[in-house]
């Protein structure tokens, strides 16, 4: 759970995680929009179903894979916000 | 066709393309964020007013718009997945490829992965992570925070955490007794004095914070998310635990390009072998700033104007005279920047438990799911190093492709087998360096 300090950064940008409406600032990335949502996970792993959140928030890990806009396993950490967004929980593998 | 393709636009890869630029060579350089700055100064541009983040990283903004007027293309948001170094040619997505005399790697650094029991329960990130939070959205962690390693970087993010009103309620310095000693004798200090009273000046701004010392057998506890962290002697609530231990080069691509490589003794970690100018073992092909070695920026910068000198020499717009003329301010600034090494690599050396965990239940794969006890039992059964356990557990072949678990791994296997750490070769990464869809592909 993380918390925006509005004096530095306003909240600006209207996305949805999960379907949660969510203000956060401009230049966040959608992995952030899911931390400042407050949500329980980003993904379900496709080997164990375990919750996880973003783990390195630059690239690495993998563990920020998620639903951008309807696509599936975007690296949510890599993509800015934009007005609309919608990022939900990407839950196992990709139906292909 | 470009002069110069740099991979990277953090420190190293700026301060290559503003030397290229004014050497007039034509300049292309590729980053996967949306604005340049690498990890270091991640979204300076728009994060330079926040003074809870310091003048250090303000100063970055100076970098950041002299590339801005360098003349150099810039491709942001743009992620190489293949590199075809003899014939100069760049898979990039998206846009579509590109084709240069020479590249330059200018990749950087990523957090040396902290396998801990618990470390893939929600709420577990790297100090980094939280870095980036700040840098980013100007967000902090809400909560119970706690802290756990060892670096220069766990006391720079407990001072920005602490200025933002957001400090942590407790410090786990995994430093054993005793380093302080080690790291005097390893030199550097004197001559690298300025860094380390920058250093002193953030211990003395963390005054005041409950510090544990010395912390071993670290763990995240907790159901669906972490809620505990719990060391060799004690516990304590947390919400959020953020770990750091170092960090280490970016590998994937040097790696999966063949380039020679050496074992880092100090640093615990695989680096590619570079000259004096970042010439790799590729005769097109250089690797600057902490992807040839961690230094800091300080000394990525140095690294990119050597590699940016180098190409115009090896491009014939620089003599072999003007070169060395050139270069000999910039090797002093070099040399100078890295000379307080010694003294942080002794100090802050990773422990073996790091890099190996004593616990067979903990996770060392994060994607695929494999634990330390499955790669030691795979280590018995014959695994003789990361690229063989990959066709006995799937490390290496998950989401990250091993950059999470790939140095555990080759760890875990050397201490079965009985053998030195550099004796095992590193996982050998592949193309795509990073995932491609099938569609992405097809739209090439």
């Amino acid at each position: 759970m993380y918390a925006t300090r509005p004096e530095a950064r306003p909240a600006t940008v209207e996305v949805f995680v999960d379907g949660v409406a969510v203000m956060v600032p401009a230049g966040a990335s959608a992995a952030a929009a899911v931390l400042l949502a407050g949500a329980a996970a980003i993904r379900e792993t496709s080997i164990s179903g375990a919750p996880r959140l973003p783990y390195c928030m630059m690239g690495v890990c993998f563990d920020c894979l998620a639903e951008v806009d309807g696509a599936p396993n975007v690296q949510a950490c890599m993509v800015a916000v934009a007005p609309g967004m919608r990022i939900s929980r990407q839950r196992g593998a990709r139906h292909v | 066709m470009f002069d110069l393709a740099i991979i990277g636009a953090g420190p190293a890869g700026m301060a290559a393309a503003v030397e290229a630029r004014a050497l007039g060579l034509s300049v292309l350089v590729v980053d996967e964020q949306p604005a340049p700055g690498g990890q270091v100064f991640r979204a300076v541009e728009a994060a330079h007013g926040d003074a809870v983040l310091g003048a250090e990283y303000s100063a970055g903004l100076g970098l950041v718009e002299s590339f801005r007027r360098s003349g150099a293309t810039f491709r942001p948001g743009t992620t190489l997945w293949h590199l075809d170094p003899d014939a100069g040619e760049l898979s990039l997505t998206p846009g579509g490829p590109a084709q240069a005399r020479r590249v330059l790697l200018a990749t950087g650094a990523q957090e040396r992965p902290v396998p801990i029991a618990g470390w893939t329960l929600p709420g577990v990130m790297g100090m980094g992570a939280a870095q980036i939070m700040l840098k980013t959205a100007g967000a902090v962690p809400a909560g119970r925070v706690v802290l756990a390693g060892q670096g220069p970087l766990l006391w720079l993010l407990a001072v920005q955490l602490k200025r933002a009103g957001a400090a942590p309620v407790l410090v786990l310095e995994t430093t054993p007794k005793g380093r302080l000693g080690a790291a005097f004798r390893a030199g550097g200090w004197f001559r690298g004095r300025a860094l380390l009273l920058k250093g002193l000046g953030l211990l003395r701004e963390a005054r005041g914070l409950a510090v544990v010392r010395a912390v071993t057998g670290l763990r995240a506890e907790g159901a669906g998310r972490v809620q505990r962290v719990a060391w060799d002697g004690g516990s304590a609530a947390c919400d959020t635990l953020l770990l750091h231990e170092g960090v280490v080069p970016a590998t994937q691509v040097p790696l999966a390009l063949g380039l020679e490589h050496a074992w880092d003794a100090a640093q615990q970690c695989w680096r590619p072998v570079v000259d004096d100018y970042g010439a790799a073992s590729h005769d097109r092909v250089a690797v600057a700033g902490d992807g040839a070695g961690i230094g800091g920026w300080q000394a990525a910068v140095a690294a990119g104007q050597l590699a940016a000198l180098d190409a115009a020499h090896r491009l014939g717009r620089l003599t072999a005279a003007g070169l060395a003329q050139r270069a000999a301010p910039v090797r002093r600034m070099h040399a100078e920047a890295l000379a307080l090494r010694p003294f942080l690599d002794a100090l802050y050396a990773p422990s073996a438990a790091v890099l190996a965990p004593v616990d067979d239940q903990v996770m060392v794969c994060r994607c695929e799911e494999v634990t330390a006890g499955q790669v030691r039992a795979a280590a018995r059964l014959g695994a003789q190093g990361p690229n063989q356990a990959k066709t006995f557990l799937r490390t290496g072949m998950g989401a990250c492709q091993g950059r999470m678990c790939g140095a555990t791994v080759a760890r875990l296997i050397a201490e079965i087998r009985g053998v030195a750490p550099e004796t095992v070769a590193p996982l050998r990464p592949r193309a795509p360096y990073k995932p491609l869809t099938v569609g992405q592909l097809a739209g090439l």
